[in-house]
């Protein structure tokens, strides 16, 4: 597993471990020229290497924030930076990984894994990287399987390995366990966490879990009804790997529900 | 009968044991189908001809040989595996083809029911193939280049119009009025602007089915493409994808199924006016002998040729079929 996460470095890249400034970003959907607002005055820096949490009511725009930052939307104020430069395009630098794993249906694992390669015209240089990704979340044996085939967690795991692959320095991820079974959700925490720690990518991560979220994350952002504004910042100080009991993270885990209203 | 099989043994049929007893058990079916088959030989030949039609007597043999061959199997067929239990599937159809030609014959050829020149005995349709074979062949060859050219052109335009129309915001903005009004005049209906716009009548001709096969195929195509997952294009930007990468790799295969109806749809209306197509001083021809018999009252003719004409068409929709299970082997999670 750690050679295959080498591998899948192999190829040098610019950017590394990006850092995201989000200034004054607000954001507003136009249904039927009808105006929704949903992001209002965010600011946010994430400093590259970090994992960061955004945690919030339902429908708050949290999902929004993620397309802004991966560049698929553009915010109607204020301005994203990546090291220092604006995003107005999504780059397979900065991946979105959705809450459905959204595969191809009509492509194999192992082709789906491959397309950002293939888009880019590298696959005939690069094979090896997807085999790499395969064994990274642990699907060498399906890479002939349809998404069909698959269960959830082993489509979200393609999922992953089909952002992987492109040795993203900045992984979005959008609720990417929010529909598995609790077991399987606990099982790919725990695999997050690991591969986040052994391919040093910067993470955001959309979440309902509050639990999920003091897991895997080294900050907690808090962000209020829609249209969403910044609430609360919890910094989570304690080592990987983690563990849910630790009474550390339990109390947290109560301090940042307290904040969203759920006082127990 | 595999179920009457298992019972008459008492155990499973398969079972290795089970066939040493096989041997004693008849393919009642089959005996049944053989009794058919040869009850309608022997209409053909022992009772008189209210009026002749010829080739009576090489019906008759066909239906016989066919009679001993069905004896031959209901002995046979219970130990011949997978062959053998295809065929006793179609027993029950064997039995009926038997019964309907021996009715067939006696309700036109020998009692007259059904009379001359409106109807034909089976014995009539075999003959206009053993007298007409060399000019039907002819026939065919013509109506295949014809079918295959129209279909063809008609398919691969009406597919690139509805990627285009499904893609293109302003292609469809300007292009889906005009399949909306296009689409539900009869293919037919272009013929005058056909004799003027086209320098031959065989032009004409594969243009009126090529309209016929594309317009279903374009329509289904846009609708498919315009109905893709957004995400899948999401997630393909988000991956570097460029436009072209998006609508080749993601937009086709993904709208490939709704292309498949499509497919399905065209080619039934382009059988549909094929006879029509060939009526532009059209020489030879299916659709063009339908017509010529037809004015001639050989009825017997144009039964004959709509037989081909119908195994033609189940042929290619059996090899569509295949085509598409090739295809969307992926899709068999969702149907």
């Amino acid at each position: 597993m750690a050679a295959s996460a080498t591998a899948l470095r192999a190829a040098p890249q610019a950017l590394r471990n990006v850092g995201i400034d989000i200034r004054g970003v607000s954001h507003a959907f136009d249904l039927d020229g009808w105006r929704l607002p949903v992001l209002e005055s965010i600011d946010l820096s994430v400093a590259a290497g970090e994992f960061v949490a955004l945690l919030g009511p339902s429908g708050c725009g949290k999902s929004t924030l993620l397309r802004l930052v991966s560049g698929l939307e553009q915010p109607s104020a204020g301005s994203i930076l990546s090291e220092g430069s604006p995003i107005v395009k999504p780059d397979p630098s900065r991946i979105l990984v959705f809450q459905d794993p959204t595969l191809f249906p009509w492509a194999t694992v192992w082709n789906n894994v491959a397309t950002g390669l293939d888009a880019r015209g590298v696959l005939r240089q690069q094979r090896g990287r997807i085999d790499s990704a395969l064994d990274l979340v642990g699907l060498r044996a399906f890479g002939n399987a349809y998404p069909h085939q698959l269960s959830g967690g082993m489509a979200q795991r393609a999922a992953l390995a089909r952002a992987l692959v492109n040795d993203p320095a900045l992984l979005l991820l959008d609720e990417p366990l929010g529909k598995l079974d609790s077991l399987t959700r606990l099982t790919l925490q725990e695999e997050l966490v690991a591969l986040w720690r052994r391919a040093e990518f910067t993470a955001i991560l959309v979440t309902h879990d509050v639990e999920e979220a003091v897991l895997l994350a080294s900050r907690v952002i808090v962000l209020t009804e829609r249209p969403a504004r910044i609430k609360a910042e919890f910094a989570v100080e304690r080592p990987y790997p983690r563990h849910r009991d630790d009474p550390e993270l339990v109390a947290l885990r109560r301090q940042i529900l307290a904040t969203l209203g759920h006082a127990t | 009968m595999s179920n009457a099989i298992e019972a008459l043994e008492g155990r499973a049929a398969g079972s290795p044991t089970s066939l040493r007893g096989l041997h004693q058990v008849i393919w009642t079916n089959g005996v049944v189908a053989a009794a058919a088959w040869a009850a309608a030989a022997l209409a053909t030949i022992a009772l008189p001809d209210v009026v002749p039609w010829g080739s009576a007597n090489l019906f008759a043999a066909i239906m016989a040989a066919g009679a001993a061959v069905l004896l031959l199997l209901a002995f046979v067929a219970p130990r011949l595996g997978r062959v053998g239990e295809g065929l006793i599937h179609y027993g029950p159809w064997l039995i009926a083809i038997g019964a309907w030609f021996a009715l067939w014959e006696l309700t036109t050829a020998k009692f007259g029911w059904l009379p001359k020149p409106f109807f034909s005995p089976p014995n009539g349709l075999l003959n206009v193939y053993v007298t007409e074979a060399p000019r039907l062949l002819i026939c065919i060859g013509y109506t295949l280049r014809l079918w295959s050219l129209g279909f063809f052109c008609g398919v691969t335009v009406g597919y690139l119009i509805g990627v285009a129309l499904g893609w293109s915001k302003r292609f469809s903005y300007w292009g889906m009025p005009i399949l909306k009004l296009i689409g539900p005049v009869p293919a037919t209906a272009w013929i005058p602007c056909t004799f003027f716009f086209f320098p031959t009548t065989f032009a004409a001709s594969v243009f009126i089915v090529a309209l016929a096969s594309g317009i279903p195929v374009t329509i289904l195509t846009s609708s498919g493409v315009a109905s893709v997952n957004r995400s899948y294009y999401d997630v393909g930007r988000n991956l570097g994808a460029s436009e072209w990468y998006l609508v080749s790799k993601i937009a086709v295969p993904a709208s490939l199924p709704h292309v498949f109806v499509g497919l399905f749809m065209g080619l039934y209306y382009s059988f549909a006016v094929l006879v029509v197509a060939e009526m532009l001083g059209a020489k030879f021809g299916l659709g063009w002998y339908i017509q010529f018999q037809t004015a001639y009252s050989g009825y017997a003719n144009v039964y004959a040729t709509l037989v081909i004409m119908s195994l033609i068409c189940a042929g290619l929709v059996k090899l569509l079929f295949v085509a598409r299970d090739y295809l969307l082997d992926w899709q068999k999670g969702f149907i």
